[in-house]
Parts: C-alpha cells; structure tokens; sequence
C-alpha cells in the first residue's frame, strides 16, 4: 500500500454474504421440480479492521467456518460481496485468486491435517515465501527469512525447527508452524478458523497469545472463529454472535459477554461451564432448549423463534433487523425494537446477579 | 464418605512389550463412591481413556495390564476381581454393574439398525426372560429417561441429530440400571447449549437412579461444575485428586494450577492468561523423576530424580497430592530409585 492507513481502517468487509449449498435432488425433488438448498450463510455483513481481533462465535453448524471460507474466496458467493480496502473482489482461480490470498490468509482448525506430512518444515515454509514472491535472492536471503518467520511464530531456536517433518512436532508447534506458513505472504487478514479447538488445553492459551502479539505487532486485522465464547472474550475486540447462519447479535466483546442483548447469546452464555457457578450454589434457571434449525428449511421470521423463551408474535413471520444499543452493541432482535433497549434482560438481571456473585465470593 | 463401588490399586499398563515398552499408566490409585460423580481430567495422552479401557478390560493389544488390582463391590458387600474375569463373567458384568459411554459415541450406534433393535438388543442378551413387549415398554421408558419422544425408537441413527443420538447412547448405558457408568469425553463433539442440557440431565438421574459416574473429560471447568470429586492425571499419573470445590479454591499441584488458568474466564476481571509453557510429553520419552518438573515454574531440585507419591499433603486427610512441595522432599544426591 503506498499511504500509511488510518488507524483501525476497515482491511476486509463483507456485504451482505450469502452461500446457499444445493442438495442432491431425489426423485422426488425433481417429480415436484423442487430445487433444495442448505442456507449455509444468510445476509452475513461483518467488518475486520486493522490492529483488531473479530471473534464470530456460533455453534457447529452455524455457518461460521463457511463465513471464513467465504472471506478466503474458497467458495463463491451465492449473494452479496466481499470488499477488500474498499473495492469489491471476485477472485476467480489463478492469478487473481494469488493476488488475493497474498493478502488474505486462512489457518485452518486442524494442524495435523493442514501440513503434509511427508515434507519437512522448511519446504512448507519455502514454498509459501516462493509462492507470494518473497524469498528473496539467493540461498542466504532465503534462510534468513525462513530464520526471521519461525522466529515471528515463537519456535526458537528456528535451526532445531526448520528440518522437522510434522509427526517430529507437538500440536501446538504444527500450529506455530501453520500460522507461520500463513505469515510466509504477508498477508493484512488472518482468519483464524477455530486454531486452538485440536490442540491441547494446556497449550491453548500460548496459541492465541502469540495470535494476539501478532496483530499488535503486524496489525493484523484477524477474524477468530470459535465455539468458546469464553476465549472470545479474552482474545477478541470485537465479537460476533452467529446462529443458524445468521449473525444475530455483535459489539464490544465485554460488552457482549456481559450484557448480552440477544436471547440466544443469553443462552450461549449461560450453557458454558462455569465453576463459579457451583462455588456459588445459585440455582439456574430454565434457559431455553431445543436444536438449532435444519438449514434447508429454516424458520421463517427470526431463526432463533422455535427456541426462544421471549419469542414474539412478531417473531415468527418477520425476520428482524438490526437494533443498535448502547456502546456500539446491536443485535438482530425484535425486543429491541422501537428503542426497548429498557427490555434488555441481560442487563438488568444478570448485572445484578454477577455483582452478587462477586459480593458471594 | 459413603462406601466404595469401585477400587483402583497400583495399576500399571503399558502399550507394548519388552524393552519397547511405553508405560501408560503407573501405579494408578483411585476409589469411586457410591452415588457419586467423579472427574477424572487431563490432555490429551495423560492416560485417562486407557484408564477406563483397563478398568474395563476393552484394552486391546498391544495394551496389556502389568500389575494392580481392579475391584468391584456389591451392594451386599462382596468383592469381585476384575481382572481375573472370565470372558464369560465378564460379559455378564458389563453393561449389567458398569456401563461405558464412549468418546464420539454418537457415531457409535450402528447405522443400518433403528434405534429400537439397538435398545432391545442389550436386554435381549442380558435379560433373556423379558418378553418382547416388555423390551419395547422399556426402551420407551428409557427413550423417555433422557428426554427424546418414544416414536423416534423406530427411527435411524441418521435421522436424528448429533445430541439426540449421545442421548440415545446414555440411554442404552443406563438400560439395565447399572452401577457404574463411565464417561469417556461424552460431550466433546457437542456444543455448549446441548452439553449442559446431557449433563444436567446426567446429574438428575444420578439422583433418581443412584448409579456413580466416573466422567473423562479434558475441560476442568466443566467438571468443577458437574462432579464431586476430581483426580487430575499428568503422564499416565494421578498428581491430585480432591474434592471439586478444594481443586477449585486451593490447587495443590502445580498442574492443577495450571490448568485451572488456562481457560479463560466469561466472568470477572479480564486477565493476562499465560496457560502452561511448553508440552505436554510423549509417553516414550517421559522425564525422569515428576513428570511435569521440565514445564513447572516451582519445581525443585529433587523433582527431576524422585517421583513423587501420591499422598495426603500435611495436615490434610481429605485430599492427595503427588509433589514435592507438599511433603519433605529427599536429598537431592540421592540417586533414583
């Protein structure tokens, strides 16, 4: 880029994404002339910013992993776009597609399955730099780049790492050594799919530090998906809620882990363990149950309704759109409709409730 | 306290034989209580799954059990060897006094036989005299247990969804009422939501039912909230085991400690979270003396020559602890054992 960013600009943004997966017709689809589709994604609009972590958090099945995919170009786009520094992309295949992904990278969940397993480190790593044109001239610039790259991801000395095939490697260290293939381009965008769910609970932590060090020191804009809303929390500036394919509830991540406004985020939160909780000895309450919906028919109106124990009339035939609160929070809720920002359960209860957990303590 | 269902004395296993040998499990001491919930949690490697493998003899080669003892008591008082069991005795004993819940069990149902025929199945072979209407009345009223609508008996694995099929599996654990029903990451492959509603669930029917639990997972957190006792499990060891609440409160261990902040918390203040340097290590290569003294920020000089023993620290008989720090360590030139 030839001028300096402004601080926290928007790197990737999406617009309005939407990923419809066909099914497999049966006979009997095509007797009705019927063509199925999975909603995979549904109007997903989502904003990654320089310097910033963005955690989507969701189920299985919610359609974050395929909101990453999409961002990654790995699929196209049944709806909607996907602007890079402003300018709507397409990449197709070949050289556009490279140009792409020397800017936007992807780490995906599992590093045992991510590296080959019958080349050594060093070969990942150098194709990876020769690939986005950035090995250099010459035998020594190209060492000591790969040098610098496993310096950048933690794994020192970078000589006892650099001959190791995968299997010689532990998970966390096949997952320095996954994030550091990605830095091999340089990218602006890291998205992160669930890093640290394959890796050991000891080792979780380290991971996501170094994720952390590393938008701080590269200003990385970094999308991290997870199902643990927790480390959203800990990891993430921002936070994302998705369900059912679509993002139903988004801000501030403190904001969204203690004041959540969506009652599936209530939900969410609720159901994750919480040794507090028995410490305290306060008695739960019913919270709400049930499944997420089959994506190829989806509820209508909000996707949430079958589940949610504060659902509307309303609810059921009109899909809501956003509601912005207070401090940059909103959710896609229609209790928070015409400014019932007072109804916002998760705010005067649970407030309540925590304080008086702290006070227990 | 109340009585013991199951005992658990120096149980050692290895994976291989001969010098090759990899010791997977050492000198394992463990008692589960009637009624209760005990947790057993580790990473990955640590041994609990080979654990519950040998307590139940499903360990297949090259795993083989090189020494210990494995009892069960009776209500009325009598004990019975586990490991001297016939394969005759012991097919009676499975699934009738101890059942298992596997890791991944959702995937464990057969996909080509409805949810009833596998219902039955077990108590056509454990209770021949039950008529065939009376096996159906109870696969209903098991269905109906953990909460699934007794017409999706005759539905497939398939048809149901991933936390409906766990539930199918708990279900079919608890069919002949056993007493002893072990967890093996019954809800990894789950989300949160489902999670609680199984283990709630779990709870409630330890209540009615009265069975004891030994559940395997790596998330402590989650066993804090839903066990009463746990026994933390490093390199194929217990290093501590106590009550939830005084793991919670009061790690003793360097490890428990540890792995207690590695997951962040969704309450309170917002800290820097450091988790444990390093890795966990490969059974092949396990360090000299404490397993854990090449990641521990405490350890002494004698933790890389002595292995610790698993005993009450001072002045504590309600808890255990294997290290150095809780007891006077030996002299440091003392060669290994």
């Amino acid at each position: 880029m030839s001028k300096q960013p402004a601080h926290n600009h928007v790197v990737l943004e999406a617009r309005s994404v939407t990923k419809h997966f066909p099914v497999r017709r049966t006979g009997r689809d095509l007797l009705a002339g019927r063509r199925r589709t999975v909603h995979a994604v549904d109007d997903v609009s989502l904003e990654l910013r320089r310097g910033t972590v963005t955690a989507l958090v969701g189920e299985s099945g919610s359609g974050k992993s395929t909101v990453a995919r999409l961002l990654a170009q790995l699929y196209p786009l049944t709806g909607g776009e996907i602007r890079l520094d402003g300018t709507a992309v397409k990449a197709g295949r070949g050289r556009s597609f490279r140009a792409y992904v020397r800017r936007v990278q992807i780490v995906f969940q599992d590093p045992f399955a991510s590296l080959n397993p019958v080349h050594t480190v060093r070969y990942h790593l150098t194709r990876a730099l020769r690939i986005h044109g950035r090995a250099g001239s010459g035998e020594a610039e190209l060492e000591e780049r790969l040098t610098a790259l496993l310096e950048r991801v933690q794994l020192t000395p970078p000589q006892q790492y650099l001959d190791k095939f995968p299997h010689e490697l532990s998970g966390g260290q096949r997952q320095r050594v996954a994030i550091a293939r990605a830095l091999g381009a340089d990218p602006q965008v890291l998205l992160a799919d669930e890093p640290v769910s394959m890796l050991d609970v000891s080792i979780r932590l380290g991971v996501l530090n170094l994720l952390k060090d590393l938008k701080d020191r590269l200003r990385l804009a970094i999308l991290y998906i997870t199902h643990d809303i927790a480390s959203a929390r800990y990891f993430a500036d921002t936070t994302l809620v998705m369900y059912a394919g679509r993002i139903v509830e988004g801000g501030d991540s403190e904001t969204v882990t203690q004041h959540p406004a969506h009652p599936y985020t209530q939900l969410l939160i609720a159901s994750a363990p919480d040794p507090d909780r028995v410490v305290a000895e306060t008695e739960q309450e019913e919270t709400g149950s049930g499944e997420p919906p089959s994506l190829i028919a989806p509820p209508a109106g909000c996707r949430f309704h079958p589940r949610c124990p504060k659902a509307l009339e309303r609810c059921r035939t009109e899909p809501p759109p956003r509601f912005d609160l207070e401090d940059g929070q909103w959710a896609a809720c229609w209790l928070y409709a015409d400014g019932g920002a007072d109804r916002a359960t998760g705010r005067g209860d649970d407030g309540a409730d925590h304080t008086q957990k702290e006070a227990a303590k | 306290m109340s009585e013991p269902v199951l005992t658990v004395r120096g149980l050692n296993v290895d994976y291989g034989t001969g010098d090759d040998a990899v010791h997977a499990l050492r000198d394992i001491d463990l008692t589960l209580h009637r009624g209760e919930v005990l947790g057993l949690a580790g990473e990955s490697g640590s041994g609990k799954s080979t654990l519950a493998y040998a307590v139940t003899r499903l360990l297949s080669p090259p795993g083989v059990i090189t020494g210990g003892e494995v009892h069960y008591h009776r209500r009325d008082g009598g004990a019975l060897d586990l490991l001297a069991l016939s394969a005759a005795g012991l097919r009676a004993f499975r699934w009738q006094e101890l059942s298992i819940v596997f890791q991944g069990a959702m995937n464990s149902l057969n996909p080509v036989h409805t949810v009833h025929s596998q219902l039955t199945d077990v108590l056509r072979a454990h209770r021949p005299g039950m008529k065939r209407s009376e096996r159906t009345a109870r696969a209903r009223e098991l269905l109906a247990l953990v909460g699934i609508s007794a017409d999706r008996l005759s539905a497939y694995p398939h048809q149901l969804s991933g936390g409906m099929r766990q539930r199918v599996m708990i279900a079919m654990a608890l069919a002949l009422e056993p007493e002893i029903v072990i967890m093996d990451e019954p809800t990894t492959a789950l989300d949160v939501v489902m999670q609680r509603q199984i283990l709630s669930q779990l709870v409630r029917l330890r209540e009615e039912l009265g069975f004891s639990v030994v559940f395997i997972t790596h998330d402590i957190s989650l066993l804090i909230e839903f066990s009463d006792r746990i026994a933390i499990m490093y390199g194929g060891r217990i290093v501590e085991e106590a009550r939830a609440a005084a793991i919670y409160r009061d790690p003793h261990h360097p490890y428990s400690d540890g792995l207690l902040h590695s997951f962040p918390a969704l309450h309170g203040a917002r800290r820097e979270l450091t988790g444990i340097p390093g890795s966990p290590p490969h059974l092949s290569a396990m360090p000299a003396g404490c397993a854990f003294h090449p990641r521990c920020g405490k350890a002494l000089d004698a933790c890389a020559g002595h292995v610790p023993v698993l005993a009450a620290p001072d002045g504590d008989a309600s808890r255990t602890v294997a290290c150095w720090l809780h007891r006077p360590a030996p002299a440091t030139a003392a060669p290994r054992p």
